[in-house]
């Protein structure tokens, strides 16, 4: 019995220090590529597909904002999803719905590229689901993946 | 079975197998969090250069710990409030690494001054630079661009977060040393004495008005949602009619896809998109990351108990900016989505 004390209190500590522990860091994700928009929004798209989703619309602000005569310099949203993922998702949590697809905001600065994105683990917060957790986890990882390919390139 | 010593040198491997997981990486936290505006080696941009020698040797660990933690409300610089204190720790353990400097450690004693005199000197030495009332020069982390004639944008000295920060020992040293390799010279420049940076001291420190704890509190719910008593294609007319009626551009509609199965919860899906570019030029001026509330959108959706109809809370959106004028565009646009959701499902 003793023994056993012993074992499951070396497991308690053991327990303690894993990674699951760890507070998820989320708020915003920017980054800054030195590209410039037009080569930064390429490498973008291709980044997102090799993580395995879709690109499903980009809208261009910068080109409403001029047609309803205001300036602005280069600035679209990249919406992207996993089609079927994202389908089967919002049937069972319809709240998801206003949040989805996933998007990233690129806007020039100065001949080099800004990206942000609010993180995804953020969505802990706002949904309580717990069987959401590794979802959400999962797509804070490839957020952040993509954003690091951009960034790096 | 087991020797008491083996048993401890077990304990030992584990827990030490286990807490390199539990390192936080201050160069990748650094990259991820404050390379955007401070830059991948800290030499600066829309931020300040973090790896510059005088700036380190002047700003002790608390600083930028708080800074991390409260931000600059109103300015590109956010609260990191989720940081953890080890993550924190670790990011200004990578800062430090840029330089050898000696960490300074400023006793907390309060500068006694005169507020009255400090202003009749800011007035004439300093307003130049860092803007009247203290706020800022041109550019001073609005934006994620900024004037270039200066090496460094001068920071809003009355910006609640860096009051927050910044403690009466650390200011009266900036201001009586200066700060080499920037704009920033010494008092001794303009023929200030000891007495007179203390007023100064006390003149900045009188824009004090909030204690903050860089603790948010995140009691906003996700959306905003009512429900329907009309059927799911009377709904979505209204709440097209109820985007128009709001002075908003109808721009796109979109049915989802009906393929939920028989066990499914819900049936039928659609999202209604709409815009107005106005409000949105506002909005860019006020924080050029506003786009991730694009687009303006009401979904639809209908299940066997009933049609519900949902937007995004941008109340709870803002939350993550830290920027009260943020926030009060995001109550205006809160207001006007539950408005639009309402008139479609009365």
């Amino acid at each position: 019995m003793k023994r056993l004390r012993y074992w499951l209190l070396v497991l308690a500590l053991f327990g303690l220090c894993l990674p699951a522990q760890a507070i998820i860091t989320g708020e915003l994700i920017m980054v800054r590529s030195e590209k410039p928009f037009n080569e930064a929004m390429e490498i973008l798209q291709h980044a997102i597909k090799k993580q395995g989703y879709s690109v499903t619309g980009v809208r261009r602000v910068d080109q409403g904002l001029a047609e309803s005569g205001y300036k602005s310099d280069k600035y679209r949203v990249v919406f992207f999803e996993k089609t079927d993922e994202n389908n089967s998702l919002t049937d069972s949590h319809p709240e998801l719905l206003p949040y989805l697809p996933l998007k990233i905001v690129v806007f020039a600065e100065a001949g080099e590229t800004l990206l942000v994105t609010s993180d995804p683990a953020t969505f802990n917060d706002l949904f309580s689901d717990p069987r959401l957790k590794d979802l959400f986890n999962r797509w804070h990882a490839d957020v952040v993946n993509i954003m690091q390919v951009v960034q790096d390139q | 079975m087991f020797s008491l010593a083996s048993k401890l040198a077990l304990l030992i491997v584990l827990l030490l197998g286990a807490f390199p997981s539990l390192a936080a990486d201050g160069e990748k936290l650094f990259l991820e969090k404050c390379a955007i505006c401070h830059g991948r080696e800290g030499q600066g941009g829309v931020g300040i250069p973090l790896a510059l020698e005088s700036f380190l040797a002047q700003t002790p660990d608390e600083y930028i710990h708080r800074t991390i933690r409260v931000g600059r409300p109103g300015r590109v610089m956010p609260s990191f409030y989720r940081l953890s204190e080890s993550e924190i720790a670790a990011i200004i353990k990578h800062i430090r690494g840029w330089q050898k400097t000696p960490v300074p450690e400023w006793d907390a004693t309060p500068v006694q001054g005169d507020a009255k005199s400090g202003k009749a000197l800011f007035d004439t030495h300093c307003v130049s630079c860092h803007g009247k009332d203290a706020r800022g020069g041109k550019g001073t982390g609005l934006m994620f661009s900024r004037p270039r004639d200066l090496p460094i944008a001068p920071p809003s000295l009355n910006n609640q977060g860096f009051l927050n920060s910044v403690s009466d020992q650390m200011l009266k040293t900036i201001i009586t040393q200066g700060r080499k390799h920037t704009p920033m010279p010494p008092a001794s420049q303009f023929g200030l004495k000891a007495d007179d940076v203390n007023n100064l001291v006390s003149y900045i420190r009188s824009f004090q008005i909030t204690t903050m704890t860089g603790e948010h509190m995140l009691e906003e719910e996700a959306i905003i949602m009512h429900r329907s008593p009309h059927s799911f294609d009377q709904t979505l007319e209204n709440v097209k009619r109820a985007v128009v009626d709001n002075q908003f551009e109808l721009i796109s509609f979109k049915l989802g896809d009906k393929h939920a199965s028989d066990k499914s919860a819900h049936r039928k899906k659609a999202t209604v998109n709409f815009c107005n570019y106005k409000m949105i030029n506002d909005a860019l001026a006020i924080d050029p990351r506003i786009g991730m509330f694009l687009p303006c959108q009401i979904t639809i959706v209908e299940s066997f108990s009933g049609v519900e109809v949902m937007s995004i809370n941008p109340k709870r959106l803002s939350q993550l900016f830290n920027n009260d004028k943020l926030d009060q565009a995001c109550q205006q646009m809160h207001d006007t989505y539950s408005q639009i959701i309402r008139e479609a499902t009365q």
